[in-house]
């Protein structure tokens, strides 16, 4: 690891120093300390945030659900409200790494991971190209191993996509995150934080490398996401061990039953692109129908015309579409 | 904010195995390099050392944390315990006991970090059945598969404990 200096932060004032760059925020340290290994980030610096009071609380009141930036997985997905009232939120933090890594990595951290892409993570200087570690080195991936990428949003210069877990559950959700910065405190919905390849590039920003809508010096302070009457939500995460991997797809869905049939529902798909996707045609089309696999599944599916799988990804859409009509199944047991 | 002048080294001062450390370091060694490398406390292992394995696993503060991915600085005022801090040679853990009981290991390069992990999840309450002890130790991996023998082990060890009033 490269040679840099360390500053504690005593206000949220202190860490907007932190640029992402020359400047880097550390919370858990569990991602921040690996991109240093990788060389993924190179800072002079890096802006400890643990000892800014205030950002680990998480609260239930009128509003719905507030989770502070500091929260740990860990304590998000055994607190007892959060099971109770967003049981998507709860599950998706105990099926993310590890029980160690979860008593340190928090949930304001755990959204802002980089892609889990092979070519992505290695070593510096890299043997091949990787658009997202060097402008214009090419994406090794989109003729390489590329069983793991993205479905939706992807272009020529990266089809990577954004791993987190309960990043899919609060968009699910429709949490937002609140965001602070010298320029004061905003917040946008979760779902809009991370932007696809396309989109990016459809804003004149570099399609590999700007993955989210933070500005240098800002961070993210927490999350607050509505409690809608009735509503009950699980998530399911699908992978190639039953403990401590990656998701190949997952799938977080919110459903309002009425009369045991849907009569609000809220999809969100993740490890399918650089940003938790929504189905929200199929949304509106499961309203009416009874909460069961056979009855949701051929509008799930359906879900997937604008799909474009690569080489090696093509049972992501069946896959995802499958763990979408289980997560309907298991929120409405 | 806190910001030590010159470059990269600052003074630490944390408890590891009820021993008070104070000690100049750089930002950049980990909790793991520190116990090794400058504390000469090798009965932390270091495997993947990228969060992977979990055989780096000690106590901060009593909760289970892969020590690879945690900065020593971010350590200061802290209570660090490893595998020199549990049992001792003539009166071992519950946990070391059931492990040696129950044959859990092979190799043991992965053993110090088991028994750490092991002793949070007694003490987290996640020892209850085999399957949740296998979903609550799956950050801990043993190369020599002796998966079903820890999974004894900790059920075991969980038992004695609330039995001698330890968990």
């Amino acid at each position: 690891m490269h040679d840099f200096s360390y500053a504690a932060a005593r206000s949220l004032e202190d860490a907007f120093a932190a640029d992402g760059a020359a400047s880097m925020p550390i919370a858990g340290g569990t991602e921040l300390l690996n991109w240093l290994r990788l060389g993924i980030a190179a800072p002079e610096r890096v802006i400890d945030l643990a000892g800014v009071a205030g950002l680990n609380a998480i609260a239930i009141d009128a509003d719905g659900l507030s989770i502070g930036a500091l929260a740990t997985l860990g304590e998000v997905g055994e607190h007892p409200q959060v099971r109770a009232h967003a049981a998507a939120l709860a599950q998706a933090c105990l099926a993310a790494a590890s029980p160690q890594i979860r008593n340190r990595a928090t949930l304001g951290g755990n959204l802002l991971q980089k892609t889990r892409c092979a070519y992505f993570r290695a070593e510096a200087p890299l043997p091949w190209g990787c658009n997202k570690r060097l402008a214009g080195s090419g994406c090794a991936a989109i003729e390489g191993f590329n069983d793991r990428h993205a479905i939706f949003g992807w272009t020529e210069q990266c089809v990577a996509v954004q791993p987190s877990d309960p990043l899919v559950a609060l968009a699910a959700l429709e949490a937002e995150v609140t965001i602070a910065g010298a320029a004061g405190v905003r917040s946008l919905p979760v779902a809009e934080l991370h932007l696809t390849q396309a989109e990016a590039a459809a804003e004149g920003l570099d399609p590999a490398r700007a993955e989210t809508r933070l500005a240098p010096g800002e961070v993210i302070t927490g999350y607050r996401a509505p409690l809608r009457p009735g509503a009950r939500s699980a998530y399911v995460k699908v992978r190639e061990r039953a403990s401590y991997e990656y998701a190949l797809v997952s799938a977080a869905a919110v459903i309002e039953l009425d009369a045991g049939v849907i009569s609000r529902a809220a999809i969100a798909l993740g490890s399918v692109a650089q940003k938790p996707w929504r189905l929200a045609e199929a949304e509106a089309r499961l309203v009416g129908l009874a909460p069961t696999r056979d009855s949701v599944l051929p509008v799930l599916r359906g879900g997937f015309g604008e799909a474009r799988p690569l080489s090696q990804n093509r049972y992501k859409i069946a896959m995802a579409a499958g763990a979408a009509a289980r997560a309907i199944v298991e929120a409405a047991a | 904010m806190d910001e030590t002048p010159g470059r990269s080294r600052l003074m630490l001062t944390c408890e590891v195995n009820g021993e008070r450390v104070a000690t100049e370091v750089e930002a950049r060694v980990t909790l793991l390099d520190l116990l090794r490398d400058r504390l000469r406390l090798t009965g932390t292992k270091k495997g993947c050392n990228e969060g992977a394995c979990g055989t780096c696993t000690v106590l901060v503060d009593g909760r289970r944390m892969n020590s690879c991915l945690t900065l020593a600085v971010q350590c200061n005022g802290r209570k660090v315990t490893t595998i020199e801090g549990v049992g001792a040679a003539e009166t071992l853990h519950p946990v070391q006991q059931a492990f040696i009981a129950h044959d859990a290991l092979q190799c043991g390069y992965c053993t110090p970090g088991q028994i750490l992990s092991a002793i949070a999840c007694i003490a987290e309450g996640h020892a209850t059945d085999p399957d949740t002890v296998r979903e609550w130790m799956s950050g801990n991996i043993c190369r020599c598969s002796a998966y079903p023998q820890i999974t004894a082990a900790v059920l075991d060890a969980a038992g004695r404990m609330e039995g001698q009033g330890l968990a």
